[in-house]
C-alpha cells in the first residue's frame, strides 16, 4: 500500500491503495465518486473517460501511481450544477437509453470540444468512436455534440 | 359500491389521507377491471393497510408515480408514469416517479422481458390515472357547490369554467381522499391524448449526465465485501482442487470460498479481488465433451440430414407440392453464439443474514432472484427483500438469476454483505449465449412462380424450438413443414433480445428475397401478393394480423421510394415479434468499389406511441444492435472456451458503422404493443437483401463481415 495525493474535482484526496490500482478503482472503491463507470478495463468502450489536465482519458489503465500531479476531472466534477454545456445538450437530445455508457460519452465529447470548438461531423465521429454505446444511441450522441458545439463560443 | 376491505383485498384500488395530508391511491397493478374501495385512513395510519403501490399526490402539489418494471434502457420509468399522467390531467412538470421494488403482493408481472410491459399495464396505468382525476373533481365540485359534470381538469387543477373558480390537485388531495371511490371511471379518447404521443425526455437524464449512483454497480455499503468468482474457464469443465492459502495472503484478501464450480475471491476492494482472482491456480476435471466451432459446423449439418425432427406445423402436403415445381430454391442459414454484453457487466448485492436477506441490484426478474434465493437459503420469501437499480442494459442476460445466487452464495458463506463483480471477461466467457443456429430453407415454385410448397428446418443449440411456425409466411402458402432438430450443448444458452427471431428474421427475410428472385417478383410484390393470399384464404391458423402486416409493408416502401432511387440498392425485410409489426429497406451505395450501408428506412405498427422520443430510440437502438450483431458479432470456441474474452477480441459496433435510420409509425389508435425488441429482428435481412443487390452475393452467413462479400473490406 501506498498513499496517494489526487486533485479532482478541484478537491484534494487521499488514497491508501497498492500503486497499480487503476484510477477508476480508486475513484470508485475508495473516494465514492461512482459516476465514472467500469466496462471493458482495457481501454476499449470508453465507460471510464475522465479527465487529466482536460485530456480524456481511460481511467481503467492509467494507474494511481500515474497521476501524479495532474488534475483529474470526472463526469461529477464536470460541473457544479450539472449545466455543462454537454450536459444541457445531452438533456436536450434525450440522449441516453440505459444510460451507463453515457457519463464516458459526456467526458470525451466534452475534452473534444475544449480542444476543437467547433469540431466538423467527421471529427465527432472519429473521436466518438472510440466510445461504445451497447444501447445504440449513436445517432443522439453525434446530434448532442453538435447541439453542444453550437452553443459553446 | 364495495366498502368491505374483506372482499378479495388484492383486488381493489385503496385510496386514503396520506400521513401528511394528500392523497394516496394504492392501485392494484395486477387486476385491470378492479373495482375500487375506500380504505379507512385511520387504519392506514395505523399500518394495517399496506400501501407500497401508489400514486400520491402531495399537498405541496407533488405527484409521485412508482414505476415497478426494471430499467434496462427500454423506457418504462418515462413511460409509465406518462400513461397514468395522461388520465389524471397532471401537469408533467409535478410529476416525480419512482422505482417500486419487488412487491408481488400488489405489482404483477414485475419483469422486464419480452416487450411485455406496455400492454400488460397500459388498462391498469390508465384507470389508476383517471380515478384519480375523478375523485379530484369530486372534491371540487363539493367545495363548489356545483355539479362535478361541469368541472374541467388541465394541466393539474380542476376548473369551473362558468364561475372562474379553479384549484390545484395539490389543495384538493386531502379532500379527495375522503371521497367515495367511483365504481368504474371512464377513460379518455385516444384522440383527447395530450401527454400521450409526445416526446418526453427520459426522467433520469440528470441523474445519468451528472453521474449519480443509479446502477447495480454503484451500489456500496458499510461493511459489504468485494468479491469475483472464477468459473470453469471452458463449458464442459468442473471444479477438482483450488490452492487457496497463496491467495488468501495476498493484500486486502479476506477469505477464499468454494461452492458449485465456483472459487470465489472475497475481499476489500475490486482491484484486491480481481489481482487474486488472477493468481488462483485451480484444477478442473472434464465432465462433457470440450466442444469447439468446428464441432458445431459438423454437427449441425449431420442433424439437418439425420436429426429427430419434431413438426411444428404442417399445411397440405409439401412432398406432392416439391414433387410437382417447376422450380425448387433451397437454402441454409447459420448465425454463431452471442454474448449479451450489456455495457454494465453482472453484478448483484446480498446479504444473508440468519432472519433475512437483503438483495439489490440489476435484474431483468426480481421475482425469480427472490425465489431462488429463498431456495438456496431456506429463508421464507418474505424475508428476503428485492431492491431494483436502474440497469445497464439488459438484452435477455438479466432474466437469469445466477449472478443472484452468486452474491447469496457468497455472503452466506462468508456471513457479511458482499457485492459480486464480473469483470468484462467474466461476462464474455460466462455463458449463457444466444445460441447458434442453423436453418434450411425450401420453396417450391409453379410454372407461373406461385410459392406452391415451403419448408423450414431449424436446427438450434439448446433452443428447444428453433422456429416461429406460425408466423409469416405461414398462412400464405398452401403445402408447409416446419420443423425443428434438437442438440444439447454445453455452452449454456438463454434468451437474448427477441430470442429465436433476432436471427431467424434475418434468415427467412433473405430466403424470401431468393424466392422472389428466383419466381422474377420485386421483392415488396411477392410479399403482399403472399400477404393477400393469407388474408382471402388463408391456410390454417394465423396468429399475425394480416392487414397490419400489409399496413408497413406499404409503409416502409413508401417512405423509402421502393424501387426508385437512382444509385441505390434497396433490401427490404418485414416481420412480426412480440406483438408489433416493422417493415424495414436498407439501402447500400458502392464507394469506391465498395458497398456502403447508408440508410435503413423503418416502419413501425406498436399501436399508440407513448413516448415519441423513448420510441424512436428503441426503433433505432434496435436497428443499430440487430445491423451491429449480423455485421461483426462473432463468438467462436476451442476446446469447450471462448475465443473472444472482451471488446478487443468481440466487435461490438460503433459510430462510425452506423446507417442514418428513419422511422415512420403507423398511426392506429390500437392499443400499444412492446417496442424493446421488434425492431431488432428485420434489420439483418433489410441490410443482407441490399448488400446482395449491390454485390450479387447472398450473405447466408452471421457475421457478415466473414462472408465472401466482405473479403478485403473491414
Ligand atoms: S472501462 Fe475503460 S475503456 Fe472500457
Ligand atoms: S445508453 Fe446504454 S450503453 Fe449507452
Amino acid at each position: 500500500m501506498a498513499s496517494f495525493k489526487l486533485t479532482i474535482n478541484n478537491r484534494a484526496y487521499d488514497a491508501d491503495v497498492e500503486k497499480d490500482t487503476p484510477l477508476l478503482w480508486v475513484l470508485r472503491d475508495n473516494l465514492g465518486l461512482v459516476g465514472t463507470k467500469y466496462g471493458c478495463g482495457i481501454a476499449q468502450c470508453g465507460a471510464c473517460t475522465v479527465h487529466l489536465d482536460g485530456k480524456a482519458v481511460r481511467s481503467c489503465v492509467l494507474p494511481v501511481s500515474a497521476v501524479g500531479k495532474a488534475k483529474v476531472t470526472t463526469i461529477e466534477g464536470l460541473s457544479e450544477k450539472g449545466d455543462h454545456p454537454v450536459q444541457k445538450a445531452w438533456d436536450e437530445v434525450d440522449v441516453a437509453q440505459c444510460g451507463y455508457c453515457q457519463a464516458g460519452q459526456i467526458m470525451t465529447a466534452a475534452a473534444l470540444l475544449k480542444e476543437n470548438p467547433k469540431p466538423s461531423d467527421e471529427e465527432i465521429v472519429s473521436t466518438m468512436s472510440g466510445n461504445i454505446c451497447r444501447c445504440g444511441t449513436y445517432h443522439r450522441i453525434r446530434e448532442a455534440v453538435k447541439v453542444a458545439a453550437s452553443k459553446t463560443n | 359500491m364495495q366498502t368491505s376491505e374483506q372482499t378479495s383485498r388484492r383486488n381493489f384500488i385503496k385510496i386514503a389521507a396520506a400521513a401528511g395530508g394528500g392523497l394516496f391511491l394504492g392501485f392494484n397493478w395486477s387486476n385491470s377491471s378492479a373495482l375500487p374501495v375506500v380504505v379507512d385512513a385511520q387504519k392506514v395510519a395505523a399500518g394495517l393497510v399496506n400501501f407500497n403501490s401508489y400514486l400520491s399526490i402531495g399537498t405541496d402539489n407533488v405527484i409521485t408515480i412508482i414505476s415497478p418494471n426494471p430499467e434496462i434502457g427500454q423506457g418504462i420509468k418515462t413511460a409509465f408514469p406518462m400513461v397514468v399522467a395522461e388520465e389524471l390531467d397532471a401537469d408533467w412538470k409535478q410529476v416525480k416517479t419512482v422505482q417500486g421494488n419487488l412487491d408481488t403482493g400488489i405489482y404483477e408481472r414485475q419483469v422486464t422481458g419480452g416487450s411485455g410491459a406496455v400492454p400488460h399495464s397500459w388498462e391498469r396505468l390508465r384507470k389508476a390515472g383517471a380515478t384519480a382525476r375523478y375523485l379530484l373533481v369530486e372534491a371540487a365540485a363539493a367545495q363548489w357547490s356545483v355539479p362535478a359534470s361541469e368541472c374541467t381538469t388541465e394541466n393539474g387543477k380542476v376548473l369551473h369554467r362558468t364561475s372562474g373558480k379553479s384549484l390545484s390537485y395539490g389543495e384538493l388531495a386531502e379532500a379527495a381522499s375522503k371521497m367515495p371511490a367511483p365504481a368504474e371511471v371512464k377513460l379518455k379518447k385516444e384522440s383527447d391524448f395530450k401527454l400521450i404521443g409526445q416526446s418526453v425526455r427520459n426522467v433520469d437524464n440528470n441523474n445519468i449526465a451528472t453521474g449519480k449512483p443509479l446502477f447495480g454497480l454503484d451500489v456500496y455499503r458499510e461493511g459489504m465485501l468485494f468479491a469475483m468468482i472464477q468459473r470453469p474457464k471452458a463449458f464442459g469443465l468442473k471444479l477438482k482442487s483450488v490452492q487457496k492459502e497463496a491467495v488468501k495472503s495476498m493484500p486486502g484478501i479476506v477469505d477464499v470460498v468454494t461452492f458449485d464450480n465456483s472459487v470465489a475471491v472475497v475481499g476489500k476492494s475490486t482491484w484486491q479481488v480481481k489481482k487474486a482472482k488472477d493468481a488462483l491456480k485451480i484444477e478442473y476435471e472434464k465432465e462433457a465433451e470440450l466442444e469447439s466451432s468446428a464441432d458445431h459446423n459438423r454437427i449441425f449439418q449431420q442433424l439437418m440430414e439425420n436429426g429427430e425432427a419434431t413438426v411444428r406445423r404442417k399445411n397440405g402436403d409439401v412432398e406432392t407440392a416439391f414433387k410437382n415445381a417447376a422450380k425448387v430454391i433451397k437454402s441454409e442459414y447459420q448465425c454463431p453464439f452471442l454474448p449479451h454484453s450489456p455495457l454494465e457487466p453482472m453484478n448483484f448485492f446480498a446479504h444473508v443474514r440468519e432472519d433475512g436477506v437483503e438483495l439489490i441490484g440489476p435484474t431483468q426478474t426480481p421475482e425469480r432472484a427472490r425465489t431462488e434465493v429463498a431456495k438456496l437459503t431456506g429463508i421464507a420469501p418474505e424475508k428476503i427483500t428485492v431492491e431494483i437499480t436502474r440497469q445497464g442494459g439488459g438484452f435477455g442476460r438479466r432474466l437469469a438469476a445466477d449472478f443472484v445466487l452468486e452474491a447469496a452464495n457468497v455472503s452466506k458463506l462468508v456471513k457479511a454483505p458482499v457485492k459480486v463483480i464480473w469483470t468484462r471477461e467474466d461476462d464474455m466467457t460466462g455463458g449463457i449465449y444466444r445460441p447458434a443456429v442453423r436453418y434450411r430453407f425450401e420453396a417450391a415454385l409453379d410454372k407461373s412462380g406461385e410459392l406452391i410448397g415451403y419448408k423450414l428446418r431449424g436446427v438450434g443449440m439448446n433452443s428447444g424450438n428453433s422456429t416461429r411456425e406460425d408466423n409469416f409466411p405461414s398462412g400464405s402458402v398452401e403445402n408447409l413443414l416446419i420443423d425443428s432438430v434438437e442438440y444439447k450443448s454445453p455452452i449454456t444458452t438463454g434468451p437474448w433480445r427477441a430470442p429465436i427471431t433476432n436471427f431467424l428474421a434475418y434468415a427467412e427475410q433473405s430466403f424470401l428475397d431468393e424466392v422472389a428472385e428466383a419466381a422474377g417478383k420485386d421483392p415488396v410484390e411477392f410479399r403482399l401478393a403472399l400477404l393477400e393470399k393469407a388474408k382471402k384464404s388463408p391456410v390454417g391458423d394465423i396468429k399475425y394480423d394480416v392487414d397490419r402486416m400489409i399496413g408497413v409493408v406499404k409503409l416502409a416502401a413508401e417512405k423509402s421510394k421502393w424501387g426508385k432511387k437512382k444509385g441505390v440498392y434497396q433490401g427490404f425485410s418485414v416481420y412480426f415479434s412480440h406483438r408489433s409489426y416493422v417493415a424495414q429497406v436498407g439501402e447500400v451505395v458502392m464507394e469506391k468499389g465498395k458497398p456502403v450501408l447508408k440508410n435503413v428506412i423503418a416502419a413501425v405498427d406498436c399501436g399508440i406511441v407513448i413516448n415519441k422520443s423513448g420510441s424512436l430510440q428503441q426503433v433505432r437502438g434496435g436497428v443499430v444492435d440487430g445491423l451491429g450483431h449480423a455485421m461483426y458479432g462473432n463468438m467462436t470456441f476451442k476446446d469447450g472456451a471462448p475465443d473472444q474474452r472482451n471488446f478487443n477480441g468481440f466487435r461490438l459496433i460503433r459510430m462510425n458503422e452506423i446507417p442514418e435510420v428513419d422511422v415512420h409509425f403507423v398511426d392506429n389508435g390500437i392499443s400499444p404493443t412492446g417496442l424493446g425488441e421488434p425492431a431488432l429482428p428485420p434489420a439483418g435481412g433489410a441490410v443482407a437483401n441490399a448488400f446482395y443487390k449491390a454485390t450479387k452475393q447472398r450473405l447466408r452467413n452471421q457475421p457478415f463481415i466473414n462472408e465472401e462479400a466482405f473479403k478485403g473490406i473491414s
